[in-house]
Parts: structure tokens; sequence; C-alpha cells
């Protein structure tokens, strides 16, 4: 129980419940659509980016608990960050969902982010909580098209 | 005597008495004694695979213990030993289908094999460029894959059977796509992610009238329902053993005995020969010319033995029972708000499949987890089923001979539980 009460923290309900940024960006100058074949979770994320900075994010589509949540604040975090940003954001983000020890530079980096450590005790479940970011740095490198986790 | 009227005896024993003893049935499968996060194990994904009666684990660790060797054409009494245990798991998957005849049945991998091998060897002999293959709308991927593959090589078409909002086949359009051009019918008889039974005898008699042959994916039948292939007069079933009590890794292709006899190889290599030259190879009988190489030998003889202690039991209180559970559940679930079931045909297995208001399926599945709860969440192999019911994916509990009405009341509470989580 004190597992699943770490995986579906509040603010990861109130997330999926209420998703922030949930909209397609207007003027958005990148897309991409990830997927999750073994959820079928289906994310569409809209991007505007000027000089190198995200000045805006949204996303459509549906899924899993953990991937709309997950999704949601991601955007919340990386909005008005640099694409190098949000690149070192995701690898904090990545080491603390691979189990990895976090230096107290990266959890404050991670700010609210940090609701989604319960993850890592589902091993199955932390490709719907990357699969946003995947989407994200496909993105930012300017790639198009369809992420897929597998 | 009593061989004059078997079938009215029967069924008035199934009315005198309690159709199962479940409680000493349960005994008999001991990973229903494990726990899972703390909580007793209530394992409702049989449709995925079944849990294991001890009779078959037995059955493969004597093998392995003391007649291990490799079978035909062994000189030395092991070998012997094994190839008439082997041979002897034909027999009985023979007796279970009622098929006339042992060489009618083809050890194989599993279903998806079975089916690639009807493709790969019938289909690939007899298909043409603008000749048709009917599926239906309910497939799993593997009846659905080696068709494509195999049109796609010959310049075939694939046509589908739909159905209606219950998960229902439309016969009356088959009948219609029934035509000169029809090769083959493949349909499964019962749907693993809807539960329907789909009335295959009226399939098979349709397509028989305009000369078509007809294979059965019964994976989810054969665990549930007696079977006769005689009495069917499919062309060929196929069917999983895993998912009938037994091992991975087995599972059995059936074929009239003309049809195989009129098949080329499926794939080459030792067994399914009668002589060999670099010049020329004379292929073997049926049903040995389609096990090329050493066969899963341990998972033949335990599905021997899981199809001996089913036939104990009997198949058709197993289904018998089944359909009470399935009438309870339906009800049980039917009375939870937010919760609708994906698959209410009039004819069905013990499948549930079900959906809840703004939760998806994967999160149900993780919070019954929690609860000790095993069932299956995501597509189900059936994409296009998906599709069709304009839903990502269902939570499904898929039920077995082994579970009881309690496992279904503890289900429901897990249910209250989600909720709970998502409120």
């Amino acid at each position: 129980m004190s597992e699943l009460g770490d995986l579906y923290q509040e603010l990861i309900v109130e997330h999926y419940n209420h998703p922030r940024n949930l909209r397609k960006v207007e003027g958005a100058n990148r897309s991409v659509e990830g997927y999750n074949p073994f959820c079928g979770d289906r994310f569409m994320l809209y991007l505007r980016m000027d000089n190198g900075i995200i000045t805006d994010i949204g996303f459509l589509g549906s899924g899993c608990a953990i991937s709309k949540a997950s999704t949601s604040l991601m955007t919340e975090s990386v909005r008005g960050k640099s694409s190098e940003e949000a690149q070192s954001l995701f690898s904090a983000f990545h080491r603390m969902l691979t189990g990895q020890v976090l230096s107290d530079q990266e959890r404050e980096l991670l700010g609210d982010l940090e609701v989604l450590s319960g993850v890592v005790e589902f091993p199955i479940r932390v490709k719907c909580a990357t699969l946003s970011w995947h989407t994200l740095r496909a993105a930012l490198e300017g790639q198009k098209g369809t992420v897929a986790t597998e | 005597m009593s061989a004059m009227s078997p079938a009215p005896r029967r069924r008035a024993s199934l009315v005198d008495s309690p159709l199962l003893d479940v409680e000493k049935i349960r005994q008999d499968f001991p990973i229903l004694r494990r726990e899972v996060r703390g909580k007793p194990l209530v394992y409702l994904d049989s449709a995925a695979t079944s849990q294991k009666p001890q009779a078959v684990i037995d059955a493969l660790v004597r093998y392995y213990t003391t007649e291990n060797s490799n079978v035909h054409r062994g000189i030395h009494l092991l070998s012997e030993e094994a190839t008439q245990e082997y041979e002897g798991a034909r027999t009985k998957v023979q007796a279970f289908l009622n098929a006339s005849s042992p060489q009618e049945i083809v050890f194989v991998r599993g279903t998806t094999e079975g089916i690639n091998l009807v493709a790969g060897s019938y289909g690939r002999q007899n298909l043409r460029e603008g000749d048709e293959i009917i599926i239906s709308a309910m497939e799993h991927h593997s009846n659905i894959v080696p068709w494509q593959i195999l049109c796609q090589e010959k310049g075939a078409r694939l046509r589908v059977i739909p159905m209606n909002d219950s998960g229902e086949l439309l016969l009356e359009e088959y009948e219609r796509m029934l035509g000169p051009r029809t090769r083959l019918v493949a349909v499964v008889h019962v749907s693993n992610s809807l539960g329907t039974i789909n009335p295959v005898e009226e399939i098979i008699r349709l397509a028989h009238r305009q000369g078509v042959p007809v294979l059965i994916d019964g994976a989810q039948a054969a665990p549930h329902l007696p079977l006769d292939v005689r009495k069917l007069d499919c062309d060929f079933y196929v069917f999983s053993g895993h998912k009938i009590l037994g091992p991975t890794g087995i599972g059995v292709l059936y074929g009239k005995a003309s049809l195989l006899d009129s098949m080329p190889p499926y794939q080459g290599g030792g067994d399914m020969i009668k002589s060999v030259t670099f010049e020329k190879t004379v292929y073997n009988d049926i049903p040995y010319r389609f096990e090329a190489g050493t066969p899963h030998i341990a998972g033949a003889i335990g599905l021997g033995a899981a199809i001996d202690y089913l036939s104990a039991i009997g198949l058709d209180r197993v289904a018998a029972y089944e359909h009470q559970l399935l009438e309870y559940g339906t009800e049980r679930l039917s009375q939870i708000r937010g919760l609708r079931i994906i698959g209410t045909a009039r004819e069905k297995a013990a499948v549930l499949s079900f959906v809840l208001d703004g939760i998806h399926p994967h999160d149900i599945g993780t919070v019954l987890d929690s609860e000790g709860i095993a069932i299956r969440t995501g597509h189900h192999c059936t994409q296009p089923v998906m599709a069709r019911f304009g839903i990502p994916a269902t939570a499904r509990a898929s039920l077995a001979f082994y579970n009881t009405k309690q496992e279904i009341d503890v289900l429901v509470r897990g249910i209250d539980k989600v909720f709970e989580v998502f409120s």
C-alpha cells in the first residue's frame, strides 16, 4: 500500500485529473508524437521555440495517470527554459527513475518532478513516466514523426 | 446399457450435485497458495496463461528425472519410453478433440505457430493473386498477421467479417463475402478480449457450402468448452498447451488427414524426412512431416497430463461452472457506477473486459496488483478490436474453473479501491 501511495501521490492524481497545458500551441514550430505501444499512451507534443528557448509548450492525447501527469508536470517545468536546460533536467529525471542517488543540486532542479520518484518501484511504469521526455528530446533535436518507447 | 444414453445421465448429475468441488480443485494448483504483495493471490489472468496443477508439474519432473532421451529411432530403452510417452500424448490430444486419427495431430509451439504453419504451407500452396482469405474483426494479432504476410506475398486480399456493438459477428455480411475467390476462412472460436463464443459450426457450414476450408483458432476455447472437431467439421483447429493447464512452448495443430497429406513441409530438418540425398529428399508422412527437429517432448507429455486432469473433471462441468462465475461477475461489475463492460455477446466465455470512466486500464491494473489481484490490461493483442470500440485498452479479468465467487468479490472491492485512489 505504501508503494502504491508513493506511486499515485496526490499531485500526480491532481495533474492527471486536471492536466496543465492540454492544448495545441498557437504558432508551434515543433511537434512530435509520443507513443507507448505497451499502454497505448499517445501524446502529441507542441513546442514554440524562440532563440533556443521553449517559449510555449502544450500537448494533446490520452494515456495512463503516470504518463499524463508526467507530461503535464513536464510542460510546467520546461517552459521558459533553454534547450540545454531542458536536456539536463531530463537527465536528472532519468537518473531519478533509474533509482540513482541524486545530488542536492539535481533535486533542486527537479522540484515538483520529484513526485514521480515512486515510479522507480514499478519498473514497467518507467516508460509511462519518460514517454513525454523522450518526445520532448526528439522535438528539441528537430525530429518529426512519432517516438515510440518499444 | 449406459452406452445407449450417456448424455441424459450426465446432465442429470449436473443438476443433482454441485458442479465442482472448487476448494479441492484449488489444492491441486500449488501457485494458488502463494501471496502477492502480502495478499492472497487472486489470479484472474487465465486467458493469458492458465495455472498448472501439480499433476502437470509432476509429469515434467518425472520425464526429466527418469525418462529423458530423444524420441524416434532410438535403440535404447529410455528412447523407447520417451517415444511411447510422446506419442501417447498425441493420442490423448486426438481423443480430447475427437479427431479421427493421431496422424491428424501435429505438435507445434503454440497457436501462433500452428496458424503460421497453415499459412506457410497450405496457404502458400493454394493462394493465387486476387484470391481472398476471410478473417473476423475480433481476431488476435496471431490470426491476422500471418494472413497479411501471405496476402502481401501473393497479391491476395484479406477480408474481415464485421461485428456489432456487443461483439457478435455479422453472419449475413460473412455470407456475402464468401465467393469464388475465397480460399480460406480463419476465425477465432472464443475471443480473448471480448469473450464472445462465435457460432463456428455455422461459419464452417457456410464456408463448406462453397467448398472453402476453415481454420479455427481455439486458443481460448480449448480450455473452456467441450470440443469435437469431427462434429464441427473444421479443417484445421489450433490451440496452445499453456492456456489449457499445460506447459508453455507446446501447442496443437489439428488438420484433416486429407488436407495435411496434401501440404508441403513447413520447416526442413531432422524427423520430417524419409530419406535424404544431396539430390533429393523424400518427406515423411503426416504428422512427422510437420515436426522438424527434436520436438518439445516434455511439453507434449505435460500437455497429455493436463488433458488427463481436465478430462477427469469434464469440460462440460468446467463450462457450466465457469458460466456461473461469468453470470455472477457480470452482475457484480454491472452494478458498479462508471464501469462499462466491453463485450456483451449473448454467447460468452468467462472473460470480463471493462473500462472505468476517466481511469486508464493500466492504472486499474497497478492498483489491483497492490491488492494481490492479477488481471491483464492493454489491447490484448487485438488492436483492431480496441479501435472498433474506440478505446485504447481494457482491463480484463479472465476466469477459470479454479476461480471462485469470493475472488470476484475481492475484484469488486479492488475496483472500489481504484476509484478511491483517483477520486
